[in-house]
């Protein structure tokens, strides 16, 4: 077994309005800052032991399919690393 | 006469579980409270998943609460024709739990809002709706942060073409409209049915819109719907 960190991304899906995002980013240009669209996004870091880096990757995805994203809602992505 | 028991269902952070209790004995049903870590009780003839904030909304509003063990026993309930209504955080479980289609995601305010609005009756034929007429406006009020409905266009549209939405926003002539929408709700849709009707989530609360010393009682009718 190797210790792996699985990082999950989940973020809304194109489309679905983000009405956090839109107030940060009016925050932002308040400060003046100049920007043509922000869009926000939930990281997971997960620690796993885990037989391979797929393996791994197995399993955040079944993690993120299950509870950390809402299909109905949101696109996400996994990236496997070796643990530091 | 028959007696309805309804279990009331308490997760960490309910906080309408008490409300909803009192609301259904003044109708004459028969509630109780029902902690979910104990389990469904035996023999209830309906379920209510009350509004508060379970599980402090961490992750999305109605995540944690939806993937509880008892939430798969209101399931397995609920397809062997147990009535099962959800009521704002309780609507978010429905949805996260897939109970019924969508989601209910951050008001497109960003804020959270408390506040009576409109609401017009799209389907009279479903047991949570059969007090009101069809196109009748009713009063409720609304208390929440994340009561946004989201879903696919394709999805919508077979919800709307099934006649499976309860109800939408509206002024108080019953013109659904961007402006009487309080959340950005995608066609103004507050509240939806399950794959069948005995199964339902709305973000208004009924349960506060009941008691005749509190005001208007526009939300009995839903409420009868578990006397069906």
């Amino acid at each position: 077994m190797t210790a792996f960190t699985a990082t999950v991304t989940v973020r809304l899906k194109r489309g679905v309005l983000d009405p956090e995002a839109e107030t940060t980013q009016r925050s932002l240009e308040r400060l003046g800052f100049e920007l043509d669209d922000l869009r926000s996004a939930d990281v997971f870091e997960l620690d796993l032991d885990a037989e391979s880096a797929d393996d791994a990757a197995d399993r955040a995805e079944e993690m993120a399919e299950r509870l950390l994203a809402n299909p109905t809602i949101h696109d996400y992505d996994v990236e496997v690393d070796p643990a530091e | 006469m028959v007696t309805v028991t309804i279990a009331v269902i308490q997760f960490g952070g309910s906080n309408c579980d008490r409300d909803s209790v009192q609301a259904l004995e003044s109708l004459g049903l028969d509630a109780e409270l029902a902690w979910h870590e104990d389990g469904l009780p035996e023999d209830v003839d309906g379920i209510v998943l009350p509004g508060g904030f379970s599980y402090g909304d961490y992750l999305r509003a109605g995540a944690m609460a939806a993937r509880s063990p008892i939430m798969a026993e209101v399931r397995e309930a609920a397809s062997e024709g147990t009535p099962v209504l959800g009521i704002c955080n309780g609507a978010q479980i429905g949805c996260e739990s897939s109970l019924t289609p969508g989601a209910f995601t951050t008001n497109e305010s960003a804020r959270f809002q408390c506040e009576h609005v409109h609401l017009r009756v799209e389907n009279a034929d479903t047991p949570w709706t059969s007090h009101y007429d069809e196109g009748e406006v009713v009063e409720l009020p609304i208390a929440h942060g994340e009561g946004r409905y989201e879903i696919t266009d394709d999805r919508l549209d077979e919800l709307e073409a099934d006649d499976r939405i309860l109800f939408r926003y509206c002024d108080a002539d019953g013109n659904v409209t961007p402006e009487a929408n309080p959340n950005g709700s995608k066609h103004s849709v507050a509240g939806v049915t399950g794959e069948n009707d005995h199964v339902a989530v709305m973000m208004p609360h009924p349960e506060r819109a009941t008691l005749s010393d509190l005001g208007r009682t526009d939300g009995q009718g839903v409420l009868r719907g578990f006397a069906e």
